[in-house]
């Protein structure tokens, strides 16, 4: 019953007239798909060993290689697709469960793409942003419900006490991807990015390496089920704490970073003996309920003296209006809102695929429900899962975030392919993988450099967007739907959206 | 011990902001004895706190105190309420008296002394790395889900001062994949997560009982060799990798 046919997804092509046996391949490929021959002075292929990460394409100095999907599928139908196929394979060779990564591979409606932007024409103008002033800095925290100031001998001064806040050069930061996940050298980028840039990078749940205690203004850390590396210390050396109770990529469910991916470095920061599994409970077994929450988010504001905000992060599931109220009411000067397509560095394949809801509905219902019931000033709501480009951004800023988190667009600009392959620990582009031969192949000055290429370009169509709108400030644009118009989508859908049809005036 | 060094505050009336501002102003004027007269639930007390410092409290401790604790020590003069020492680095607790549910909860350094009997959720996800070793010692029962998810550390239960109560709940060491749990007297395989067997004591294990429950038995003047009267077992999981054969790649 050896049926293993799933093994070949992708045919690795070389072009013998222009392949000159140079070995980079061999080099750079960490699933060993190229094996040099040393009798026939040739490079064969191994197609079953071959992921898809492109690596070896971008570094074969002739261009002698290409990857294709392989030519042989399976008959299947509409239903059975080759991936449903090859899992029912999988897993009646292994009795395991069909482990992924990066977000939800299945087709749902992409609300973002049935959303459209309005522009000024002749009755209000439009403005140049590389000519006139445009503010996309952005404040993140909880704001008073009324500033109150006191006037002492003609000089006048605010008597309202403020809660720390974060200051944003741009509406971006960088989500949580732990370090463990991802690399200490896709840490250093994302660190020296967000520090350069005047945004915040977020560690997630693994702690944070000693050489990066520099960023620390503009870092947050995450406190998790697991509360790996949290002591007082920890929660001090940041800008923010962020207290992770779901991921969009598996709402639900805990993590679980197997012993061997656990070398020294990863040991310390984590604060578990190197090679035992770090295991995040699914829940946090301290917090049952809103006052629990309470509890914990009260605790790390002692813990850091009132003196830096506490995100609370959850995945955009069914109830998600109603958790993020809870949320608020619990204390969160943020909530951050993870969507189904939210990136995970792994996750079970059903649960990436089928759990949650898009983070376009998640974001206008939890804005609604917070106008509603008079507490939109009481926390900032924060955006993540699958941001593509900036007219995301915009059009989530405008059904009402604040700000929003990029974790798998950081890291493609870092070099991802997006192959999902997060969880074997051999990632070729030196992210996702602790393997010093491969994380050298990420440089964190280059990295960081690309980041910011990012920040700024990104920054640039933002205000063009905003300018074209005749909106001279990012703060303007913050939950004002009659700049969306829906095509394509029911009525329940824009009623969800809260956005007029495209077509409908004013 | 100049009287300076010494401070008593009287926390009824002060709410949990105000008492720990007090105590933290207080160490910060550098004093190293702290006295809290009539807490009634206030939480977090000790929070974060460090070495050389030693707080009495004369009451019952709120919720998640000797939180994040590094170094302090925190002597409770009645029972404590939920969640005490939840992430605690290291110091001391010593509980003349019950305590709550969710004590220890993800302790990673330190000792925790209850007197009598705990709640629920105890000493879960507690873990070791190299000097830092949790450990607690429980006077009298403890409730269901003991030392789940246990990754590391020592949890003691010596089962005195319990009356009718059996002294361990159900689904002990569930998901526990390292540490080791003491228990003197007998559980049933029923109540013992299937991550775990019961193993017989060696020498090091009896040592390590030994110098425990002598600080026990300092702490709270119980006869030691009364302790050692009844047989201990131990509960340690089987595999270090429960969650091995998870997985199709």
């Amino acid at each position: 019953m050896a049926l293993k046919t799933y093994e070949s997804e992708f045919k690795i092509v070389r072009d013998d007239s222009k392949c000159i046996a140079c070995q980079v391949c061999v080099r750079q490929c960490a699933n060993n798909a190229h094996i040099y021959d040393a009798e026939d002075e040739k490079v064969y292929a191994d197609d079953s060993k071959c992921v898809n990460c492109h690596r070896c394409v971008s570094m074969c100095p002739t261009k002698a290689l290409h990857i294709e999907h392989t030519p042989l599928q399976f008959m299947g139908t509409a239903n059975w697709t080759s991936s449903a196929i090859r899992n029912v394979i999988k897993q009646a060779d292994t009795g395991g469960v069909v482990l992924t990564a990066m977000g939800c591979d299945k087709k749902y409606p992409n609300y973002w793409d049935r959303i459209l932007l309005n522009a000024s024409q002749v009755t209000n103008p439009s403005i140049d942003p590389l000519r006139e002033p445009m503010e996309l800095k952005t404040i993140i925290g909880k704001k008073p419900d009324k500033l109150e100031f006191e006037n002492k001998g003609g000089k006048v001064s605010l008597k309202t006490h403020l809660t720390p806040q974060l200051e944003l050069s741009t509406p971006i930061m960088f989500s949580a991807m732990s370090y463990g996940s991802i690399s200490l050298n896709a840490h250093k980028s994302l660190a020296r990015a967000a520090f350069e840039y005047g945004i915040y990078w977020n560690t997630g749940e693994g702690g944070l390496h000693k050489d990066l205690k520099k960023y620390k203004d503009r870092t947050i850390v995450q406190v998790a089920s697991g509360r790996f590396g949290v002591n007082s210390e920890y929660l001090n050396t940041s800008a923010a704490v962020e207290i992770k109770i779901g991921q969009g990529a598996k709402p639900g469910i805990g993590g679980h970073l197997p012993g061997e991916k656990v070398p020294e470095e990863i040991s310390v920061t984590r604060m578990i003996p190197a090679g035992t599994d770090a295991l995040s409970p699914a829940p946090h077994h301290d917090i049952y309920s809103i006052e629990d929450l309470k509890q914990l988010v009260y605790a790390i504001k002692e813990a850091t003296r009132y003196t830096k905000p506490v995100f609370v992060k959850i995945a955009a599931v069914h109830n998600v209006s109603s958790i993020a109220s809870g949320v608020v009411r619990a204390g969160a000067d943020a909530v951050v809102i993870d969507g189904l397509l939210g990136g995970t560095g792994a996750a079970p394949a059903v649960m990436r695929d089928n759990v949650g809801i898009p983070i376009e509905l998640a974001i206008a219902v939890v804005d609604a429900r917070f106008r509603d019931e008079g507490i939109r000033n009481q926390a900032s709501i924060i955006a993540a899962g699958g941001f593509r480009n900036s007219a995301d951004v915009i059009k989530a800023i405008a059904l009402g975030a604040d700000a929003v988190y990029l974790g798998t667009a950081a890291l493609v600009a870092l070099g991802c392919h997006v192959c999902q392959k997060c969880y074997t620990g051999k990632c070729n582009w030196g992210i996702a993988t602790q393997d010093p031969y491969l994380t050298k192949r990420l440089n964190p000055n280059i990295g960081s450099g690309r980041l910011m290429n990012l920040l700024r370009g990104w920054s640039i169509e933002i205000k063009e967007m905003l300018g074209g709108m005749g909106i001279n400030a990012i703060e303007s644009l913050r939950g004002n739907r009659e700049h969306l118009r829906g095509i394509d989508l029911h009525d329940k859908e824009r009623e969800l959206l809260g956005i007029k049809a495209a077509g409908e005036t004013w | 011990m100049s009287k300076k060094n010494s401070v008593t505050i009287e926390a009824d009336n002060l709410n949990f902001r105000e008492l720990n501002s007090r105590i933290r102003d207080s160490v910060q004027a550098g004093c190293s004895r702290i006295t809290l007269n009539s807490v009634c639930g206030q939480r977090y007390i000790g929070l974060g706190l460090g070495t050389g410092l030693k707080i009495t409290v004369n009451g019952v401790p709120g919720n998640d105190s000797a939180m994040f604790m590094g170094g302090a020590s925190l002597i409770i003069n009645g029972n404590a309420q939920d969640c005490l020492g939840n992430t605690m680095d290291s110091g001391t607790v010593v509980v003349y008296g019950h305590s709550g549910d969710i004590l220890g909860h993800g302790m990673r350094g330190g000792q925790i002394y209850v007197r009598d009997s705990v709640g629920t959720r105890v000493g879960i996800h507690m873990k070791s790395y190299k000097q830092k070793k949790p450990v607690i010692v429980i006077g009298g029962s403890a409730g269901d889900f003991f030392g789940e998810y246990m990754a590391g550390g020592i949890l003691i239960v010596l089962g005195i001062n319990r009356g009718k109560q059996d002294i361990l709940g159900r689904f002990v060491g569930t998901g526990m994949h390292g540490g080791t749990i003491y228990i003197r007297g007998q559980v049933s395989n029923f109540q013992l997560g299937k991550e775990v067997k019961v193993f017989d004591l060696d020498d090091k294990d009896h040592q390590i009982i030994e110098k425990y429950a002598a600080k026990f038995c300092v702490h709270f003047s119980v006869d030691k060799a009364a302790i050692f009267k009844q047989k201990f077992i131990k509960l340690q999981p089987y595999t270090h990798r429960p969650y091995g054969r998870l997985y199709a790649y």
